[in-house]
Parts: structure tokens; sequence; C-alpha cells
């Protein structure tokens, strides 16, 4: 140790080492070091997530030998032909699309005042603790809670005990009851955005308006509106596209209910291509989704 | 009879336990340009956004040109606000942001439009219409919130510290131009600043605030020469204090007394000062401070207590300033500057340390030196980036 001391002390004045020569290597060439951080990502992205992608394209256009149902590598856009013309798929595919507008409207609706209230009205020591409740949700397993709504929705369930006193019954199990648990597990994406967007309006803005003379409706249109905008769109592509690629929900309370991904989950072993055709839908109106989306400008705000 | 556009009475406003406003009485006449001064926590923004409607008041009465809106609303209430950091909608134009309140009121378009640019025009910023708030400098957006506030032409506008986030030069072109667009409105002004100068440069009457009361309401003349209590003496400009012993040995007589600094000549200690009505009192030098128009010297009198005298560089220099330093001097002025202070008005401890303890000179005074008297723990010049609020105003882009 004691030989070593004269050393330590000039290491004291200026280190050196492997590790410091490379990060000072590093530092006077920025592109390697751009090439080093995203090498391994990037290769994710483009192998495994784009290809496989673009596997699934592919395989739209193939199609099936209708005995053995092995697939049969042939060019023909048939599937696509069929999903247009199919009145089956067509219903299917409108119905999704309504269920995920629905799920992200009910969202839109129920989080709106929830976030004003843990944003803009609770008291600052209380608002962790309300933003954390509103995650918790979060940390059950799907599969729990949407067993929990089937048990709630079944018949002489919560939902029905509850209603009974008004003279009404629960929803049981089908299209609605599929809108509402899906609601229920997307609603924390949709708070979260908007929380933070809340909090983030500053209250001279608010002050601003009513001293100019606009109600609080006025001012809820022309200035918070506009304002939280970016974020409700934002929610609003995470409820979106949760909704429509959902499958397990709708299994558990949907009753004979069938979207997108039932009708592939049910394809995927007899007519692999016809599914992943199917598969394609979701994709596309999700970007259509976004393509809409990004004249609000919410997606610089994700 | 000269109406009223603002009438305060028993105005109260407890935040949980704090007073902000502990019960003011206040008059604003119609058409006048009324200054709200204050150190901050004084009550005075308080004041204003009771008038405004932002606040409930706990207890009082708020009379907009003789009608009672205690209750009301902002909304419901004839009063517009340029706010502290400008509140413009970052989403509207300049142009919309300025029609605002027309558009609230349902005016047809071509009118809002036309009363827009027209208000734009007011201000200086014609042809800025299209542009966003982001896109304007800090003294632009200012002028844009000016705008907004008068295109709606209110009973009464509430100016909220609105030149606190502008440098000096930009300060001072902004105070000329609002007082010389209130003579042209004809609009009452309240206005709530920290900066005396400001106050005392724009206003027809101030109204000093301090611990949620009112101190002293008058013209500016009124509030400098004849400061009505010591706190006034000692926020408005500098004040020096000249307080029981002290006071009796220099002015023959007791109590407390106020005199400004500029007031003080500084003569040689051997100077006779025989002129009738005129006062005198030896002293030493304490500090010289070079303000390149003016110097400031702080003397410690023999009679105890220190005075600060201001002094026109007329001839001196900075070198010639710097020679004075421990030299003995006499100060002398006038009588009729002197102005009593009421004794119960006396300051809390340590605001003036100019104290009457002529044989046991304050330690303090002595080892901060460039601290004058009067004016010990307040901003002599108010430091913008000190005001709250500031930090909030983005930079001028």
């Amino acid at each position: 140790m004691t030989a070593t001391a004269p050393a330590a002390r000039s290491a004291e004045r200026r280190p050196q080492g492997p590790l410091r020569r490379a990060a000072g290597a590093l530092h006077r060439r920025p592109r390697l070091r751009l090439a080093l951080l995203l090498t391994a990502p990037l290769l994710w992205l483009a192998v495994l997530y784009l290809g496989s992608l673009s596997v699934l394209f592919v395989s739209a256009f193939w199609t099936t030998d209708s005995f053995t149902s092995a697939v049969v590598r042939v060019w023909s856009a048939d599937n696509f032909h069929a999903l247009v013309t199919t009145p089956v798929y067509r219903q299917v595919i409108v119905r999704s699309v309504g269920v995920a507008l629905a799920v992200t409207v009910l969202c839109a609706v129920i989080a709106f005042p929830l976030a004003f209230y843990t944003a803009r009205v609770a008291r600052p020591r209380w608002r962790p603790l309300l933003v954390v409740a509103i995650l918790t949700p979060l940390w059950a397993s799907y599969l729990v809670k949407v067993y929990a709504w089937r048990l709630i929705l079944s018949q002489g369930g919560l939902a029905d005990w509850m209603l009974r006193p008004f003279g009404l019954s629960g929803p049981g199990f089908g299209l609605p009851a599929t809108v509402l648990t899906l609601t229920y597990l997307w609603l924390p994406y949709m708070v979260l955005p908007l929380h933070t967007a809340l909090r983030q309006l500053p209250d001279g803005l608010l002050d601003a308006s009513a001293d100019l003379g606009a109600r609080p409706g006025r001012t809820f249109r022309s200035v918070v509106l506009p304002l939280v905008l970016p974020s409700l769109a934002a929610g609003s592509v995470f409820t979106f596209s949760l909704s429509l690629g959902d499958y397990i929900t709708v299994q558990i309370v949907g009753g004979k209910t069938q979207l997108i991904g039932n009708l592939v989950y049910s394809d995927i072993e007899l007519n692999l291509p016809m599914a992943a055709a199917l598969g394609t839908v979701p994709v596309v109106v999700i970007v259509l989704y976004l393509l809409a989306i990004r004249r609000t400008g919410a997606l610089s705000s994700l | 009879m000269e109406g009223m556009a603002v009438r305060l009475q028993g105005l109260r406003k407890t935040f949980s336990e704090t007073v902000a406003v502990a019960g003011v009485d206040l008059e604003i006449r119609d058409g006048e340009f009324f200054s709200m001064l204050g150190p901050s926590g004084s009550g005075k923004t308080t004041v204003l956004r009771l008038i405004a409607g932002f606040e409930t008041p706990t207890a009082g009465r708020i009379e907009l040109a003789g009608q009672e809106v205690t209750g009301l609303a902002p909304f419901e209430r004839d009063v517009h606000t340029v706010f502290q950091d400008y509140a413009l909608f970052p989403h509207m134009t300049v142009e919309q942001n300025v029609a605002y309140a027309l558009k609230v009121r349902k005016v047809p378009r071509a009118e809002r439009l036309a009363r827009a640019r027209e208000a734009l025009a007011g201000v200086r910023l014609d042809g800025y219409g299209s542009r966003r708030p982001a896109q304007l400098s800090g003294g632009q957006r200012q002028r844009v919130a000016l705008a907004r506030a008068l295109v709606g032409r209110p009973r009464v506008l509430l100016l909220d510290e609105p030149l606190g986030a502008l440098d000096l030069k930009l300060r001072e072109q902004m105070q000329l131009e609002l007082k010389a667009l209130q003579r042209e409105v004809g609009i009452t002004f309240v206005f709530v600043t920290h900066d005396q100068e400001e106050a005392l440069t724009m206003s027809d009457r101030v109204a000093v605030f301090h611990q949620g009361r009112l101190e002293q309401v008058g013209a500016p003349a009124e509030i400098y020469e004849r400061p009505a209590t010591a706190f006034v003496a000692s926020f408005v400009g500098t004040s020096n204090l000249l307080r029981g012993e002290t006071a009796r040995r220099v002015l023959g007589t007791g109590g407390a007394h106020s005199v400004r600094p500029e007031k003080i000549r500084v003569l040689d200690e051997s100077a006779c000062v025989d002129e009738p009505g005129v006062v005198s009192a030896a002293g030493t030098v304490a500090e010289v401070v070079y303000r390149g128009d003016a110097t400031r010297f702080l003397v410690d009198l023999d009679a105890g207590g220190r005075l600060t005298a201001l002094q026109q560089n007329l001839e001196t220099s900075a070198e010639d300033v710097a020679a004075y330093r421990g030299a003995r001097v006499r100060l002398a002025w006038h009588r009729r500057h002197t102005v009593p202070i009421p004794e119960e008005s006396a300051p809390r401890p340590g605001a003036a340390d100019t104290t009457g303890t002529a044989d046991a000179p304050d330690a303090t005074n002595t080892s901060a030196p460039a601290e004058s008297p009067g004016t010990a723990g307040r901003p002599d010049r108010p430091d913008p980036a000190k005001s709250p609020g500031t930090a909030q105003v983005p930079d001028a882009r």
C-alpha cells in the first residue's frame, strides 16, 4: 500500500485507468457513442418487432389448403377481399372499433373530473396519495380484475343486487359488460396524462378567463379543453389501442360477443393467413387513429 | 360629487391562520391612477384579488361604482386585470387573446376584430395580431395583457405588479406609457407595486400597506414629504429617523422625526450654520457610497444615531468622494423638512435602527456600514428577480 502511495497521489490529480480512457475516447467520438447505445435496441426493433409485423403482413396474402389447413404460399388478396365482403367480418371490425371508441369516450368522461379533482381541487399533500390510489388497480393482475368484473356482472351478482332497489338489473354478460370492464381496466391510462396536464395548467389562465367575463363553461371550452387536448389525445391512444387489441375480457364477460381478437384467436389454428389478415386490421386502424391524433399535437406530449 | 370607482369597507381576509388583510377601508375615485404600495406580504395583492373577485373576503364589503359586488364572481364584475405573469392564453394568437373579452360577450366578429386591432394599435403592437404569445418579448407580452384588459373598457383596471418582470429601462419606459394610456382612456387604474419609485412616479394617489393594514393614503408628494407613520417614512424613500435623546439634542424636542436624505447638506465640521430655521449636527462619515449621479453619506452623529445624506455629484468625482470616509462633517437641513412621526407608530424593533440610544451606538450599525439606517430590512431598489412570480415568466424570446 505504501509503495503505491505516490501513484495514488498522482491519480488524485488526474485519475487514470482503462475505463476512464475508454470513457474519454467515447467522449471524443459522439457517433461511436450513439452506435453503442442504440445497436441493441435498434436490432430488437428492426428484426423482432418490424420483422414480425412484416411477416404478419406477408402471410396475410397466402392461403390455406381447405382439407389439411396447411398454409399454401400462393399470393392472393382473397383474405382481404373476404374481410371487406363477408358481413360477419365487417360487423366484427365495426363492432371492435365501436367498442374501442366507446371505451375511449367513457374513459375521457370519467377521467376528466377525476383528474381535475386530483390535480387542482385536492389539497396538495393528498395529491400523491390520490395518484397512487388511481394507479393501484394497475398492480393487480389483469385476469383477476376481469374475473372480479365477471363476478360483479354475473346473474345475482353485485350489479344486480345494487340495481334491484331501482327495479333494474345488471347488464349481464355481453357488449355493454365488455365496454364497462375495458373502461375500468384502461381508466388509469387516461387519468394520468390528464392529471399531469391539469397540474401544469397555470392558475392565472383560469383567473384571467373569469376576469375577462367568461363563465366556467366558457373557460372550460376556450381555455382548459384546448390546453389539455394533447394530453387527452395521448391518453386516448392508450385506451383506444388497448381496447382494440383486447380479446380476453370479451371472452370472460362478453357472452357471445366477438371482437377482432377473438376471430384472430380462433383462426390461428385453422386459417393462419386469414388470422394474419384480420390482425392487420387493428394495425391499420390504429395507424389511421394516430394520424388523426397527430393533428392535435398529442404525439409530442406522449 | 365625484363618483367612487371602488369602495372597500372593513375588508378582512384570512387564509387559515394567516391574516392577509386586517381591516381595510378605502375609496378610489373615478378616473384615478391609484397605487397600492407595500412590501411583499403586506396584503396589497390580496386586496387587488378581492376587488377582482378571485378571493372572497372573510369580512367586509366591496363596492364597484356604487354597486355592492362582495359576493359576485369575477365574471360578474366590470373589472379587468393585468396579471403579474400576464396570463396570456398560450394557444391563442395575440389578436384572439385581445378579443377574448369581446368574444365572451358575444360581440359580432367584425366589430371584435376591429376593436382588438384598435386596442393593439393603442399599445403600439399593430401587425403582431397573428403571433402567439410565446413569440413575443416580455415587454410586448406586457402590452398584449394591457390591450386585452382594456379592450372591454372596464370600469376599473387592476394591475398586479405588471412591470415587475421587465428590465429597468423597459420598466421606466412602460411607466410613462402606462400613465399616458391611463390619461387617454380615462379608466380608473388600481396599480399594485412594491416599488416606491414606481408608485410615486405614476400615481395620483398612493396607499401604503403594511401587515394587512393601510398606513397612509395620499398624493405621492404627501406620502413622501409628510409620512404619517415610521413605516411609511422608512418604506417610501430612504428615511432618517431621529428619536428620543438624539432628537432632543439635535432638534430640541423629543419624539420621532424623519428627514429625507436629499434634504441634508454635508458641510465641513467647522462650517458655521446660523441661518434661521436650519438645524445642524456634527458627526463622522462612516461610509460613502458613490452612485454615479449622487453620493450617499452615512454619518454617525455625535448626538447618537446615524443619518444618511444624499448629495448630487455636481462637481465631485468618485475620488473626491472616497476621501470623505472617516472625515468629520456637519450635516445641515431646514427645520421644515423635519417631519414628526407619531410615536405610537414606532416601527417594530430592527426596522429602523437610528434609535435614541446615544451613548451606546448599535453594534450592527458599524458592522454593516453600507446599510442606511432607515432601509435596514427592506430592499432599497427592489430586485425584480426576487419579486414573487417572476420565476414563472419565461425568458423573452
